[in-house]
Formats: C-alpha cells, sequence, structure tokens
C-alpha cells in the first residue's frame, strides 16, 4: 500500500471528533468534500492532516457551503468512492436539500453529525434539533454516546450503509461538544482489523464504469417517483435492522464491544423508564441505578438507531414497564417531541398498559443534572402509584421561570 | 416497463444508457449504438420545435462549428463533413445558424411547416458589408 500504517496504543485519549477523523481513515475514505463548522470541524481537520501526513490515499475536496460538501460527496459517491463528511446544526440544515438526494440515489455515503441546536438565537451547543430535522430524509441514523461508540460507530455506518442489499447512506451523531470535545479514553483497532472489518469498497452502477454507462438522479414524476419511495421505504423497514444487527454482532467478536439497537439497562424488572438518547442515555444510567438504592426499579432505554426506528425492539423492551418518559432534546414546535411520537406509535396496539409522558430537555446545550432525572424518575413512579398519568403530558426540563408544561 | 412493481426495478433511481455493455462510445456512430429504451437518444423531441434549420450544403465549408456548440449533438458530420441535421432531436434553438461563418449562412431556421427545397432554391444572396 503507497500511504502509511499508523502505530496506535490499544487506548488512546481522544474526543468524540477525533475518534471519528481516526475511524475514516481506517476507513481509507476515497474522497471527502467538506466544510467546516462548529462543533464538527476538527473531524475534517483530522482526516485533512490524515491526508496531508500520507496515512490515507484519497482527495479532500474544499468546496464553499455544507450544500456544495453533500453535493460534492454525491458525485464522488455515484462516481464510485467510498465517501463521508461531517456537520453540524445550521450547515447540516444546509445539506437537507441533497440529503433527500443521497438516498434516493442509493449512495452509501457516511455523515458523521455532531448535534448542535438550531438557530434562532444562535448557539453553537448540543442538543438534537439537528439529528431531527433529518429523520425523514431516508438515511440510516446512528447515535454515539461517548467517544468510544463515535469510533465504532464509523465502521459499521461504512459496513451497513456499502452493503450491496442496503446501498443507503448513514449517519453517526454524537453530542456537540459533551461527545466531540470530551476526551476519553478510546479502545482502538489496528488499521488492518478496522480496514479488514469495513471491507474494500465495491461500487455498484458507478459513473465510472465506461463500459456500462448511467444515468443517476433521474427525473420520475408521478409515473415513477412513489415506486422509487415505496422501494426505499421497504427497504429501510425490513432490510437495515437485520444487517445491523449482523455488523453489531460482527463488531463485537472483533473487539469485544457489543452494542445493541436499542441498548436496555436495568430493564429486566424495571417498573419505571426513561427513553433517550446520546450522552444523556449514561447520566440516566447512573440515575437509574442510585433510584433502585432508593427502592424504585428504575431503568433506561438508549436508543441506538433512530432511523430506521426500531419499533419491535422497543416494544420489546418497554411491554413490562408501568410508566415510561420520553426525553427529547429538540424543541418540537408545535407538537409533542419525536421520541415521544415513535414510542407511542410502537406501543399502541400492544397490550402495554404504561403510562407514556413527554420531556424537552437540554436545549442549546442546557445540562440534564442527576437532580433533573432524580425528579423525574420519582414522578413517575408517582404515576406508577396512581394509576395515571398525574402531571401534563408534556413538560420541560430545567427550563427559567415558572413551570412549563402542556398537553 | 409499464407492469413493473416497485419491487422489480432497479433500485436508485438509475437509467442504463445502452442495452448490455459498450466497449468503444467515441469509436461507434450513435445509429451503430445499442441504446436502451431509456436513453435520451431513443426518445423524438422533435415536436419541441417551432422553427426549424435548413442547411444548404452549396455554402457549408465544413468548419464543424454548428457540430461543435450544438447542445444537443443533433448536427449529423460523417468525415468532418456536415451532412444534415437531426430531425429527431433537434429543439430548434437556432445555435448552429448563430455560429455559422459562411456568406451567405449555410443554415438559417425556417418556420417548421416550410417547405425545404423551395427555402433552398431562394435562398438569401451574399450580404455586402458596410465599412
Amino acid at each position: 500500500m503507497a500511504f502509511d500504517k499508523m502505530e496506535l496504543r490499544d487506548i488512546e485519549v481522544w474526543d468524540g471528533n477525533f475518534a471519528a477523523a481516526q475511524a475514516m481513515r481506517q476507513c481509507q475514505i476515497d474522497v471527502v468534500a467538506a466544510y467546516p463548522i462548529t462543533p464538527s470541524t476538527p473531524i475534517v481537520e483530522g482526516y485533512a492532516k490524515f491526508l496531508a501526513d500520507n496515512y490515507v490515499e484519497g482527495e479532500f475536496v474544499m468546496v464553499e457551503s455544507e450544500h456544495a460538501a453533500m453535493s460534492g460527496c454525491i458525485g464522488a459517491a455515484a462516481a464510485g468512492g467510498r465517501v463521508a463528511t461531517a456537520t453540524s446544526s445550521q450547515g447540516f440544515a444546509l445539506m437537507v436539500e441533497t440529503l433527500y438526494q443521497a438516498s434516493g440515489m442509493r449512495l452509501p455515503i457516511v455523515l458523521n453529525v455532531v448535534n448542535r441546536a438550531l438557530a434562532a438565537p444562535l448557539n453553537v451547543n448540543g442538543d438534537h434539533s439537528d439529528m431531527y430535522l433529518g429523520r425523514d430524509s431516508g438515511w440510516i441514523q446512528f447515535d454515539a454516546y461517548c467517544p468510544q461508540d463515535a469510533y465504532d460507530l464509523n465502521f459499521i455506518a461504512f459496513k451497513v450503509a456499502e452493503d450491496h442489499d442496503v446501498r443507503l447512506p448513514a449517519m453517526v451523531h454524537q453530542d456537540g461538544f459533551m461527545t466531540s470535545h470530551t476526551a476519553q479514553g478510546v479502545k482502538t483497532l489496528t488499521d488492518d482489523q478496522g480496514y479488514n472489518f469495513v471491507g474494500d469498497f465495491k461500487p455498484m452502477n458507478d459513473m465510472l464504469d465506461f463500459e456500462h454507462p448511467v444515468t443517476h438522479g433521474v427525473q420520475t414524476e408521478e409515473d415513477w417517483h412513489f415506486e422509487h419511495k415505496a422501494r426505499q421505504h421497504n427497504d429501510l423497514m425490513t432490510k437495515v435492522l437485520p444487517k445491523i444487527q449482523t455488523a453489531f454482532d460482527e463488531f463485537e467478536k472483533l473487539s469485544g464491544r457489543k452494542y445493541n439497537i436499542v441498548e436496555e439497562y436495568d430493564m429486566a424488572d424495571a417498573d419505571v423508564a426513561v427513553v433517550c438518547m446520546g450522552t444523556s442515555v449514561e447520566t440516566a444510567r447512573e440515575v437509574a441505578t442510585e433510584m433502585r438504592a432508593k427502592g424504585i426499579k428504575a431503568g433506561v432505554v438508549g436508543i441506538r438507531v433512530i432511523r430506521p426506528f426500531p419499533f419491535e425492539q422497543i416494544k420489546a423492551a418497554l411491554k413490562d414497564v408501568k410508566a415510561i418518559a420520553a426525553l427529547d432534546r429538540s424543541s418540537p414546535n408545535g407538537a409533542p417531541g419525536m421520541l415521544f411520537n415513535e414510542i407511542a406509535g410502537a406501543l399502541f396496539n400492544t397490550d402495554t398498559k404504561a403510562l407514556l409522558s413527554g420531556y424537552v430537555y437540554g436545549l442549546g446545550g442546557r445540562d440534564l443534572t442527576k437532580a433533573h432525572l432524580t425528579d423525574l424518575f420519582t414522578e413517575l413512579q408517582a404515576n406508577v402509584d396512581a394509576g395515571k398519568v398525574t402531571t401534563p403530558l408534556q413538560q420541560f426540563i430545567g427550563v427559567r421561570g415558572p413551570k412549563l408544561s402542556f398537553l | 416497463m409499464a407492469n413493473t412493481g416497485w419491487n422489480e426495478f432497479e433500485i436508485g433511481a438509475m437509467l442504463r444508457s445502452f442495452d448490455g455493455g459498450i466497449d468503444d462510445i467515441a469509436g461507434t456512430l450513435q445509429e451503430d449504438r445499442n441504446y436502451s429504451q431509456n436513453n435520451s437518444f431513443s426518445a423524438s423531441v422533435a415536436d419541441w420545435r417551432i422553427e426549424k434549420p435548413v442547411f444548404n450544403k452549396d455554402y457549408c465549408i465544413d468548419c464543424q462549428f454548428c457540430w461543435i456548440y450544438c447542445p444537443d449533438i443533433s448536427i449529423i458530420s460523417r468525415d468532418k463533413k456536415m451532412v444534415g441535421v437531426d430531425m429527431d432531436h433537434c429543439k430548434g434553438c437556432g445555435i448552429c445558424v448563430e455560429v455559422c461563418p459562411t456568406n451567405p449562412k449555410s443554415l438559417l431556421m425556417f418556420p417548421e411547416h416550410a417547405d425545404e427545397e423551395t427555402e433552398i432554391a431562394r435562398w438569401p444572396e451574399k450580404e455586402t458589408k458596410e465599412k
């Protein structure tokens, strides 16, 4: 090989951004087209440095906006290359128009999204508004809770996205600053292990196959558009989760690190459960353990795969609990949060009698403290004792001023 | 294609330009290429046209400007000799006439219904340039 290999220690101290950049290096990305945006900038900076130092054979395309960055990635992926980039917040919003192109053209691009609030007012800190903005775009969405996850999920994202039965782009989400800029010990794979897990890139129907030229991104109008969308939806609903499970299993064999589509914590005999994503999962787990010491049977369900939403796994995880709190870290602007909606949808036609309430928390980087979660678990237990939801359906955690609740 | 279900077509909103493979696309004349039904070459756009270019070979110097500038590859040229216009794909934009350098022009736009032989018979005279 024409590029150098990097000697890594078994455990390196990396933040989430650098962990993602290292994973991109080990996967040997052919093309990265990127436009820097806080807090995801160090991901593509890291890749650019690896490229300059001859640790990767690829191309770094400097573009004039995130819209152009994703457009460049789509062109490179259609031409037949392994492609990735990173973005956040407003940049993600600017990419949205092209995200639909990527998934509709079935191009296996990997996008690292470092989650950050959407303006206005302008804010560089973390919440899940951008993650939620992309949820109908037809991409597979993984959620990392810590730098280790951000590293590992990149490999899994490439493996699933590039599978010839799937061929759908994938996002790896991590919490802005909380994961992306917090250095932790990250267990590494060697360059060979990482690359061999993902494997050589095998393009399908690429434009640079001169003997079988194809037209990408065609117009279909009413006679074929519906069929294409139906096929894409069908593949997401039926094919992707089994492939992800297989990739998780293979990754466990390789690294010893186990990932689940839905991460259950103390759920076996839980009465009350919190469903959340991102860094909040780890905080909630800690509080759940403390609640158990106080006699409340608390559990935590972490969503690992946001799209396709794991309805069956959620049903299984929550079938015996008595009260559930769905924690949404996004400004729902006129509706219950996305997690609340999906969980309500998953449980509606089941035999569950669980009481479901929705909470909005942590917008624009506001902390979710252990005290908040202790109150929340206590409130859920109060609902269980009363046998009904005694609180409003939607509440805001930690917002200044009078208590805010709706529905 | 008409009875194909969503589960039967090739995924990715992508069309194959040719039936099977193609070895030497540049060395194969358009009429000899195995264009697929999906290729735009297989569809006529003649009905877009309200004016058509008429070619008068008496004045043509085979400079190939029209061939180079035609946005729809509708100028038929063989061995660097202008042969005529592909009326299935010409949209009547008039660019070939605009770039034709001869005097009088060897390509001129006429209404779609005009009779070609009649128009060539009364082709304009050489224009004298004002100095």
